[in-house]
């Protein structure tokens, strides 16, 4: 007889689908081949000038048709496009999946080409105010702009098409979102809510607004020629993130469904932590604590040790900061085991898909777990002394690993770990 | 699974009728007139915030200086609502404590999207002037101090709350979510504690223009809210405020002799296809489960005041016998935030007993102790929720 119930008697969580989509490509097999081959998706910007701006480069996904049509409508496509290829995979019904939805998606406002249009309507009534924009929108509403504007659109878009049940929760914990949208999944079929959700991380959102902002934060590489080089986890000349698009989606199921439907497992959920950082708005506390406190409780949800963590799915950013704080993280957890243990960024080749991150990411590990592949860090040519990481330097690896723990830090001091396994425990 | 009673034993209110639970009971129950703003955003009238002393929650300036007013609400709301619980300052319940916050964001800089509109009326090349202007005149920190996940991170920082910091995101869906979910692991035995809210900050055109690019406000001054219909424009009054609970198991208030308001003994949510389905029996529904039997429930309605919901609201309550208030003709709507004030107001009911007084023509007494109590959300275009209370 299969258990059902992992070591602290909660249902088990089991993967039964995976969509990706991201700037290397749609469907995950595009994706693990340019992933493993070490390909880069970071270019050169073409959907809006780049004039006077200091980074020119992202991971933007400009393979659709949504591409130019605005960050709703991108992110709104990408999600859909992970899910169906996730609830394909599951062989659940594609418009009637009857479970739950959890989705990361990017808080976006009324953008530019927008905000010119609403103007324009104003053009005989004075000079610019936002008083005439008002004033427009009173003789004749834009329901379209209004839905780009609204926070729980995309979700109730996606509820429609696929049918899940229930109120759709759209999150943002920043860079951990699609990792917290996953965690969401899974406390609720541990809760026995549902038997299965549909778990998603989007992100369309890269206009100027949006670049201009994290650059004046000065978290962005400038690094702009060559464009694949930019981002470079763990190198000593790292100089910001590069900001990125894609989707990632999971379907997830108790085992006891799953296995009741004769479902085809292609991992497991085994364990999720989280810590919130009360240091500063960007930066993590000194210590790393919050960080170490994510990583302990994913594990400990999972109910394993550090001896049975097989490799690290990094958040890796290639900022300063980040590398060098998750390196006090992860060795302060691991101790002298953490040089051993292949410890790898996806961002180095995808950039930072911000929202979707953390369910891209989940989505690699769990390939990485299928496949007995494990992606490299590409652009490691001048290593950081100070990181004593086994980073799969350049070149993928085979090796066969059970075990991947996946981590997430964002601003706002927003930290999630995912466990994730061949075998539930 | 555990199936433990999730209590409310803390709430932190702030709106236009003041602050803290005494100042809002007291208003609603003393014929209360609502405070309005009808000049500054003329044609339309908002619920203004009263004067708040922001050093008695966020202490340190340079914190206040990071957020913009919405992020400030939230976290001086969260403040109130630790220190009604007693807990505010208590490292080792911080430190552990979960939270859910139901958050929005903008809040833009008029000025900058102002200078950049006018520009665009005449420049060549709008996207290079877009870059130019933005990368010169954006304040670098305002992007933070917009963020949606950015209120939950000023409230690790200034309460130093930091278990756990999840931002639900969506209108009204996200208050009903925030509260759904952190209940739902507390009831479960996945979180003992949790701080749970949102808050909204109307006086701001860019925050106004996300409702009126939909066409939903009231654009001809205030008016009681069940009788809108017909008014010009959409029916919608905002209000600016922020409304955060405590919520712990029974087990956990027991544990350090904490006092509750009330229990959530269940909530139900939903999202029906608002062109499709029949809102009205959904909302019937709803409310009938939520009185489980009770003949003449009291409803702490959050009805928005746009025109189609708040109707269909209004005549699921009319379908019931029950005494419904509907709070959001004395506070504007609070949008993230509207759920929590309507859970809010429901447990100070349970809390004391006792119902207030009909806010407007219409609305029936009722004349028996309360030791249950009904809220309802339902979002201006999408989302569906509803609350029970219990007596402790």
């Amino acid at each position: 007889m299969t258990k059902y119930t992992d070591h602290l008697g909660r249902p088990i969580v089991a993967v039964t689908g995976i969509g990706i989509v991201s700037s290397l490509g749609q469907g995950k097999e595009d994706n693990w081949t340019a992933l493993t081959a070490g390909r880069s998706g970071i270019h050169d910007i073409t959907r809006f000038p780049t004039e006077n701006l200091n980074t020119r480069i992202a991971g933007t996904v400009d393979f659709l048709a949504e591409s130019t049509a605005g960050a709703t409508p991108l992110s709104e496509k990408l999600a859909a496009l992970a899910a169906e290829e996730a609830i394909a995979q599951s062989n659940l019904p594609m418009e009637d999946f009857g479970g739950s939805l959890f989705i990361a998606a990017p808080p976006v406002e009324l953008d530019w080409k927008g905000r010119f249009a609403l103007d324009r309507t104003t053009i005989d009534d004075g000079e610019t105010s936002y008083e005439l924009m008002l004033a427009s929108c009173r003789r004749k509403p834009l329901p379209d702009f209004f839905n780009t504007t609204q926070f729980g659109y995309i979700a109730e878009r996606i509820a429609d098409k696929f049918g899940t049940r229930g109120l759709p929760i759209t999150l943002s914990t920043a860079c951990a979102s699609g990792a917290t949208a996953i965690q969401l999944g899974v406390e609720a079929i541990r809760r026995g809510e549902s038997d299965r959700v549909l778990s998603i991380g989007t992100d369309g959102s890269v206009s100027a607004e949006s670049l201009i902002r994290f650059s004046l934060l000065s978290a962005l590489s400038t690094q702009n020629d060559p464009a694949y080089k930019a981002a470079k986890p763990f190198s000593k000349d790292r100089d910001g993130f590069v900001m990125a698009e894609g989707a990632g989606a999971l379907v997830m199921e108790s085992l006891e469904s799953a296995v009741a439907r004769g479902a085809k497992i292609l991992g497991f959920l085994q364990g999720c932590g989280e810590k919130a950082d009360d240091f500063h708005r960007t930066r993590s506390k000194p210590d790393g604590s919050p960080a170490i406190g994510a990583v302990r409780a994913a594990l400990d949800d999972a109910g394993l040790t550090t001896d049975q963590i097989d490799y690290i799915n990094a958040h890796g950013t290639s900022t300063p900061e980040n590398d060098k704080m998750e390196y006090l993280a992860l060795s302060t957890v691991f101790a002298d085991r953490i040089g051993a243990i292949p410890t790898s960024s996806n961002k180095s080749m995808i950039g930072h898909t911000l929202t979707a991150a953390g369910a891209i990411e989940a989505a690699f590990s769990l390939l990485t777990i299928q496949t007995g592949t494990l992606p490299p860090t590409i652009n490691y040519d001048n290593p950081d002394p100070t990181i004593l990481l086994d980073v799969v330097p350049n070149v993928k690896r085979e090796q066969q690993v059970s075990t991947v723990l996946s981590s997430s830090f964002g601003f706002g001091g927003q930290n999630t770990c995912l466990v994730m396994g061949a075998e539930p425990n | 699974m555990q199936n433990n009673k999730v209590l409310i034993t803390g709430i932190g209110i702030v709106s236009s009728l003041g602050e803290g639970l005494d100042a809002h009971w007291n208003a609603l129950a003393g014929k209360p007139e609502p405070k309005l703003e009808t000049e500054k955003f003329a044609p339309y009238t908002v619920h203004p915030l009263g004067q708040v002393d922001w050093n008695l929650q966020i202490p340190k300036r340079s914190d206040q200086r990071q957020m913009e007013t919405w992020q400030r609400l939230g976290t001086y709301a969260a403040g109130l609502a630790l220190q009604d619980a007693g807990i505010k300052e208590d490292e080792a319940l911080c430190s552990t404590m979960d939270m859910v916050v139901a958050a929005g964001g903008g809040e833009r800089d008029l000025a900058v999207d102002t200078l950049i509109l006018a520009e665009g009326r005449t420049s060549n090349d709008r996207g290079v002037m877009l870059n130019q202007k933005l990368s010169t005149e954006l304040r670098p920190t305002l992007f933070l101090a917009q963020l949606s996940n950015l209120l939950a991170g000023n409230i690790s920082i200034v309460h130093k709350v930091t278990g756990s910091s999840r931002t639900f995101m969506g209108e009204e869906s996200s208050g009903i979510s925030a509260i759904e979910t952190a209940a739902a692991r507390i009831r479960s035995g996945q979180s003992t504690h949790a701080l749970v809210g949102g808050s909204y900050n109307t006086e701001h055109f860019d925050m106004l223009l996300g409702h009126e690019l939909g066409g939903y406000l009231k654009s001809d001054g205030w008016a009681p809210l069940w009788q809108r219909e017909g008014s010009a424009g959409g029916g919608l009054v905002t209000g600016s405020g922020g409304v955060f609970l405590v919520l712990e198991s029974a087990e956990h208030v027991a544990k350090r002799g904490a006092r509750a308001y009330a229990e959530i003994e269940s909530i139900t949510s939903g999202q029906i296809r608002r062109g499709r389905d029949d809102l009205k029996k959904t909302v019937q529904d709803m409310l009938k489960k939520a009185a489980g039997g009770d003949e003449a429930p009291f409803i702490v309605s959050g009805a928005s005041g746009a025109h189609a919901p708040t109707s269909a609201e209004k005549a699921a309550l009319d379908a019931l016998s029950g005494a419904a208030r509907g709070i959001s003709g004395i506070t504007g709507h609070l949008r993230e935030a509207q759920f929590p004030l309507a859970v809010a107001i429901a447990a100070i009911a349970v809390s004391k007993g006792e119902a207030f007084a009909p806010l407007e023509d219409g609305e029936k007494p009722l004349d028996k102790p309360v030791s249950a109590a009904i809220a309802t959300t339902i979002g201006v275009t999408r989302a569906e929720g509803v609350a029970r209370l219990v007596k402790v």
